[in-house]
């Protein structure tokens, strides 16, 4: 479905509202406390107009544009995942009810969201997620009405941050599928537009409604040329060649102990992480006795209570803490779920409070010239899958 | 269903500021079914009656500071069946245990017109070292909504919801953003103990440290990324000085820029 089509500014704020007017709850980048986040937006007042960011490891700063771009930054502490997977869902209630007790079911009350400014990088993590919680016997049903009915608006970076690296993870920067719509903004002489490429049928009708012409052969070509320049601008790189059999061979690698006196084991990490998914479930009783819930909240495989089992915790040290995280994420995730659970955005770079950084870290624990060979220490099982 | 007899509760402080036990009043909404669960013994900032013990549960709020608290707690712990310290005094000290780092004589010298009548101990300690506790309640003050977690498990017999782990995490649920990350400020939640909801970042604050250590505190990355960015020893050591100042993780960190300030 390789039609182009230009929208202008007041076009864009047409397409909110329209999709407002549709029931969709559009969610989008606006800026609060000094980042750019993703919260509900209600019309292009709220888009982060004239904003970049400048990141590197654990450092995130605002910075002023010298024009009035929507979409010049790249992605920042927030990812879709918290729409999708909210952090914090009560699952049921129940109530005493004599010497029983009556299960009360949650209603699926889900908003139908509208994702505006969804970046390539992020498009796949959310496929990674569908795999996690929709490819399965027990799929969530919860994910999947969410997931069933959004929309998504995919903007095409025209920049990339220091802690990107998508071109590695073959993620990005061009986001190729997986969209209702996806948009190239354009700032030029001739003004500020958008290069708008139909992804979907339901795309399609919702162009419909809004003001556009069809593009010209130049304005696309220039729409590539934009992502085109972002991927080679990307600084950082993760070679992946081998990655997983190198990961498993470097297991009692020195650098792990290394990493192990840095890490905070805070979980920053796993929670910005868009395709980190692991969740905890509280039971709560009230006061009275009478009345209980059980609710669902992000987890992290960085805290005790997450791998801790009868007798104590599975993985008590930092250190295999962090080595379960990292070769699940670039390793075991292959083995259980057929794709690499990395895409690059750069996240874990950016919000870890003291910068640890996997690209860099990656390449001394699969450098075999420094390889640890000593047998395996016991009591602590490397690499188990969640 | 025949009715059990009410458990009996009770509260007692020891040397803090009342505002943790004080939490038990603040629970406006719940109090009522909280006292038709429980049968509150002893508890003087709310009533004068005292119902002897032995208790079920006892409350502990304060630090031990003195000779004669020292042998109260022990009466206490006798007296009740279970005994849940609740707060930063009963659980690490308390603020008043910065005196630990310093010689309490100097103190009350300068303090008191007659110094002698002060009849002090030289640290001031949390009660754990001084009698068995079945749980400690963190924080400075302590949050409402935790206090009414632990009784309703104590009263259900069940393990209470209140995570070790970083503030960090309660920050991230919250879509809070990182206010290290984004605007350098210092901030302990990476090494402090979740449980008041990340109230100081929502409120572009660093975090304090109120809830003392986490599970796995890594003071010592914390404490050299902050010397990294600009931060001098004298901060770094008042920043592990807070409430928490005599929780051992916090007291070693900062004594460790406590010796490199001596020897600049």
């Amino acid at each position: 479905m390789a039609e182009e089509i230009i929208i202008d500014r007041e076009g864009l704020d047409q397409l909110i509202h329209v999709l407002r007017e549709m029931g969709f709850q559009v969610a989008g980048p606006t800026v609060r406390d000094e980042a750019i986040v993703y919260e509900s937006i209600r019309s292009i007042n709220d888009l982060p107009e004239g904003w970049t960011d400048e990141q590197k490891g654990g450092y995130y700063r605002l910075k002023k544009r010298s024009d009035k771009a929507l979409f010049g930054y790249v992605v920042g502490p927030h990812s879709w995942k918290k729409f999708l997977h909210p952090p914090e869902r009560r699952l049921w209630q129940a109530k005493q009810d004599g010497n029983d007790f009556e299960i009360i079911p949650e209603e699926l009350a889900t908003p139908k969201f509208a994702f505006l400014g969804v970046r390539s990088c992020e498009l796949h993590a959310i496929a990674i997620q569908d795999k996690v919680f929709l490819d399965d016997t027990y799929v969530n049903t919860d994910y999947k009405i969410r997931r069933e009915n959004a929309f998504f608006i995919a903007v095409q970076c025209g920049q990339s941050a220091g802690t990107c690296f998508c071109v590695s993870m073959k993620t990005g920067p061009k986001a190729e599928s997986g969209f209702d719509l996806a948009m190239t903004e354009i700032l030029n002489d001739d003004g500020h537009y958008f290069v708008v490429e139909v992804g979907s049928e339901q795309g399609r009708k919702l162009m419909e409604k809004i003001p556009h012409r069809q593009a010209h052969s130049k304005e696309v070509e220039q729409a590539n040329h934009i992502v085109n320049e972002t991927g080679i601008q990307m600084e950082r790189v993760l070679d992946t060649t081998d990655l997983k059999e190198l990961l498993y061979k470097n297991l009692e690698h020195p650098q792990w102990d290394d990493i192990a006196n840095r890490c905070l084991s805070c979980a920053n990490c796993t929670m910005v992480c868009p395709t980190c998914f692991c969740s905890t479930v509280e039971d709560v009783t009230d006061i009275t006795g009478e009345h209980a819930e059980r609710w669902q909240k992000w987890d992290s495989c960085f805290t005790m209570d997450f791998s801790h089992l009868h007798g104590g915790e599975v993985r008590s040290s930092t250190k295999s803490k962090y080595r379960q995280w990292l070769t699940h994420k670039l390793a075991s995730w292959q083995d259980q779920f057929g794709s690499s659970g990395c895409v690059g955005c750069g996240r874990c770079i950016t919000w870890c409070p003291v910068a640890i950084d996997l690209t860099e870290e990656i390449p001394k624990i699969c450098d075999s010239t420094t390889q640890n060979t000593s047998t395996p220490v016991k009591n602590e099982a490397p690499n188990e899958i969640p | 269903m025949a009715k059990k007899s009410k458990p009996k509760v009770a509260v007692w402080k020891f040397a803090s500021c009342d505002g943790c036990q004080l939490s038990l009043l603040d629970c406006e909404d719940e109090l009522l079914a909280v006292t038709e669960r429980i049968e509150v013994a002893n508890f003087p900032e709310a009533s004068r009656a005292v119902i002897k013990g032995p208790y079920d549960l006892s409350l502990v709020e304060g630090s031990i500071t003195t000779p004669h608290d020292a042998e109260r707690i022990q009466k206490v712990r006798r007296s009740s069946k279970f005994l849940i310290t609740i707060g930063a005094c009963a659980t690490a000290g308390g603020i008043q245990a910065l005196r630990n780092f310093k010689d309490v004589n100097e103190f009350t010298s300068i303090v008191y017109a007659k110094p002698e009548y002060i009849d002090t101990l030289k640290k001031s300690t949390p009660i754990s070292e001084h009698v068995k506790v079945d749980f400690e309640l963190r924080g400075c003050p302590i949050d409402k909504a935790q206090l009414i977690e632990v009784i309703s498990a104590f009263l259900k017999g069940r393990k209470p919801n209140t995570p070790a782990h970083s503030t960090c995490i309660e920050c991230k649920r919250r879509g809070t953003v990182c206010v290290m990350v984004s605007q350098g400020k210092m901030c302990m939640g990476p090494v402090t103990h979740a449980g008041c909801g990340a109230l100081c970042p929502s409120y572009n604050r660093g975090c304090y440290g109120c809830f003392g250590p986490k599970e796995t505190p890594n003071t010592g990355s914390l404490s050299a990324w902050l010397k990294n960015q600009g931060a001098a020893d004298d901060e770094i050591l008042r920043t592990y000085r807070g409430f928490n100042a005599y929780a051992e993780p916090f007291r070693k960190e900062s004594e460790l820029y406590e010796k490199e300030n001596e020897n600049d």
